[in-house]
């Protein structure tokens, strides 16, 4: 492969990384509050509100509805205005954390729901607030299958970034259908998928370490 | 070390005197058309260990639900050393929770922590500083025997040493009153005795109060001095242990203590009838020093015929002795409960009926 693609790939595989990471940690910055909002506004949870949970839910859903690639689309005006430009890996950070915040709700929403009630109330018992019960039950004990869920997310968004090359975000993805698929450099090709695999093994492994560490039951 | 035991428990012995930690009046709460609770009141004493017995199903769980705040009855009072919580706000309660430390069945250890931060975490909330939290876990870690698993999480101690994490946290905040809910029904019978022994141990050495919530008599036996029968939302007998196990008047205490009382085996129970002809045959309860009389020869003076003991014997509830006997005796009834009636209204005769055969 001659320097030119080589660096090519290079510049592409950052922009991948870039682009799932920085939107990942954005998914769970907005995203594990979803989740506890979800789980704690449910029928019999620390905040039970119905109303909130329904509408939560709602909104949670029809993000998920819409096919990531015509929500990339539909975003352009809001991207322009978080970023500046609907064009480039920065701009293609928006509707990747916007599509994965609900995605990773939902998943913190299913390991925060496992936490056993005799916990929480327990801790209850000890004249503990709402927030204390957050901070000292429901995310310690979810953990494990937090990080399990944000590691699943994260191997999803290396999938979703490539689909950001339609709004020239570059990457890997990008790289594979203009080098690879258009311009029959089955070489560059071969590289893109070899280096995507390791991407992923590489986030999976990472993910499930940490959460075998995390697990004290 | 003995005497100091006694010395410290002594004072606050007294339950009709003691003043109340938990004091319920009338409380009623209903589910849909179910009423889980029935206009129920009972008193918890400083320094006591109350069982409260019954049934799954007759309202345990909702009276202690209520007690620490976690369920609202719809009527009646509740008061926690003299502050009634049924009108409290969810914040208001935050700080009397803490007033009330328990014990749980299934022990509700957090299991990301270690088990001192398990014991320190109601210190925690309670918003005591790191360096103190500590030391007090460490102390009360040494008090349950566990210091040395100070460090380890709760999945590497067996259900007995993750019951003692789970008194040493109930403990930890300096409760008024101890509620153990079902503490012992998850586990096997030897470790159930080390941790009722360490309660009582608890209770003498420390003054706490103790609720003691289960549905096996044998544990009230252990270790409570007064015992409260819960039946379908209503307190359907109270007392002292000793009494109530001599003489339980409900059903459903009858039935609750069956298990571990004499009873008359049913092959001889089912030959008896009311119209026979054959020797009388009857039961005796006596309590304290009662029990230990000579009820054969007592009966036999008067009733002229030899007085057989058919079952039963002495039992001993904390220092107590309760008898339970049953004898046979060529007598009729009329004769049986004359000479019962003389011995006093302490000592409680049933006739129970004749045994089939000629006189």
């Amino acid at each position: 492969m001659n320097p030119v693609l080589v660096d090519l790939v290079w510049r592409a595989t950052v922009e991948t990384v870039v682009m799932t990471f920085a939107s990942g940690l954005i998914s769970l910055v907005f995203g594990l509050p979803l989740g506890l909002l979800l789980v704690a506004t449910a029928k019999g949870g620390v905040a039970e509100n119905l109303w909130i949970n329904r509408l939560v839910g709602w909104v949670v859903n029809g993000f998920r509805s819409v096919p990531f690639i015509i929500l990339l689309v539909a975003l352009i005006p809001v991207t322009r205005l978080i970023v500046g430009t609907a064009l480039g890996t920065g701009a293609a950070i928006v509707p990747l954390a916007i599509a994965a915040t609900p995605y990773f709700a939902r998943i913190a929403e299913v390991s925060l729901r496992e936490v056993p009630r005799g916990l929480i109330e327990a801790v209850e018992s000890m004249g503990a607030s709402r927030l204390r019960i957050v901070r000292e039950v429901l995310v310690p004990e979810a953990l494990p299958g937090i990080v399990s869920g944000f590691t699943v997310t994260l191997v999803t968004l290396t999938g979703a970034s490539a689909m950001a090359g339609a709004i020239g975000a570059g990457g890997l993805g990008d790289l594979a259908i203009r080098y690879g698929y258009q311009r029959f450099e089955t070489s560059v090709m071969v590289v893109v998928v070899v280096i995507l695999i390791l991407l992923v093994s590489g986030i999976q492994v990472i993910g499930d370490r940490i959460a075998a560490a995390l697990e004290r039951r | 070390m003995k005497m100091d035991k006694t010395i410290a428990g002594q004072p606050l012995a007294g339950p009709e005197t003691a003043p109340a930690v938990a004091e319920i009046r009338g409380v009623t709460r209903t589910f849909g058309s179910a009423r889980a609770l029935d206009s129920i009141s009972l008193t918890v004493r400083k320094g006591e260990i109350l069982g409260l017995i019954g049934r799954s199903g007759a309202g345990k769980s909702t009276l202690i639900r209520c007690l620490n705040g976690l369920e609202r009855p719809d009527s009646g009072s509740i008061r926690i050393e003299g502050q009634e919580i049924t009108d409290l706000s969810d914040r208001a309660l935050q700080p009397l929770r803490r007033r009330i430390g328990m014990v749980f069945q299934h022990f509700n250890l957090l299991s990301a922590k270690t088990v001192i931060d398990n014991v320190a975490l109601p210190l925690k909330i309670a918003g005591v500083a790191p360096a103190e939290r500590r030391r007090r876990a460490l102390e009360l870690l040494d008090l349950v025997g566990l210091a040395a698993r100070a460090d380890a999480y709760p999945s590497a101690l067996s259900g007995g040493q993750k019951q003692r994490v789970g008194i040493a946290r109930a403990l930890s905040a300096n409760p008024a009153l101890l509620l153990s809910d079902e503490a012992t029904s998850a586990l096997d019978p030897e470790t159930t005795h080390s941790i009722l022994d360490l309660i009582r141990d608890i209770n003498r050495n420390l003054g706490l109060t103790v609720l003691l919530i289960t549905h096996e008599m044998d544990v009230v036996r252990s270790i409570a001095g007064r015992v409260a029968v819960i039946d379908r939302g209503r307190i359907v007998e109270e007392g002292a242990v000793a009494d109530v196990f001599a003489r339980p008047v409900h059903a459903v205490t009858q039935s609750l203590l069956a298990g571990i009382r004499p009873q008359l085996p049913a092959f001889l129970l089912g030959r008896l009838g009311v119209n026979g002809t054959g020797p009388a045959v009857f039961s005796v309860d006596a309590v304290g020093a009662d029990a230990g009389r000579d009820f054969a020869r007592l009966f036999g003076e008067t009733l002229g015929a030899p007085v057989h003991l058919v079952h039963g014997g002495i039992d001993h509830i904390g220092d107590q002795p309760v008898g339970r006997f049953f004898f046979r005796a060529e007598a009729d009834r009329l004769a049986i409960l004359a000479r019962a009636e003389s011995l006093g209204p302490a000592i409680h005769v049933e006739f129970l009926g004749h045994e089939p055969g000629s006189r």
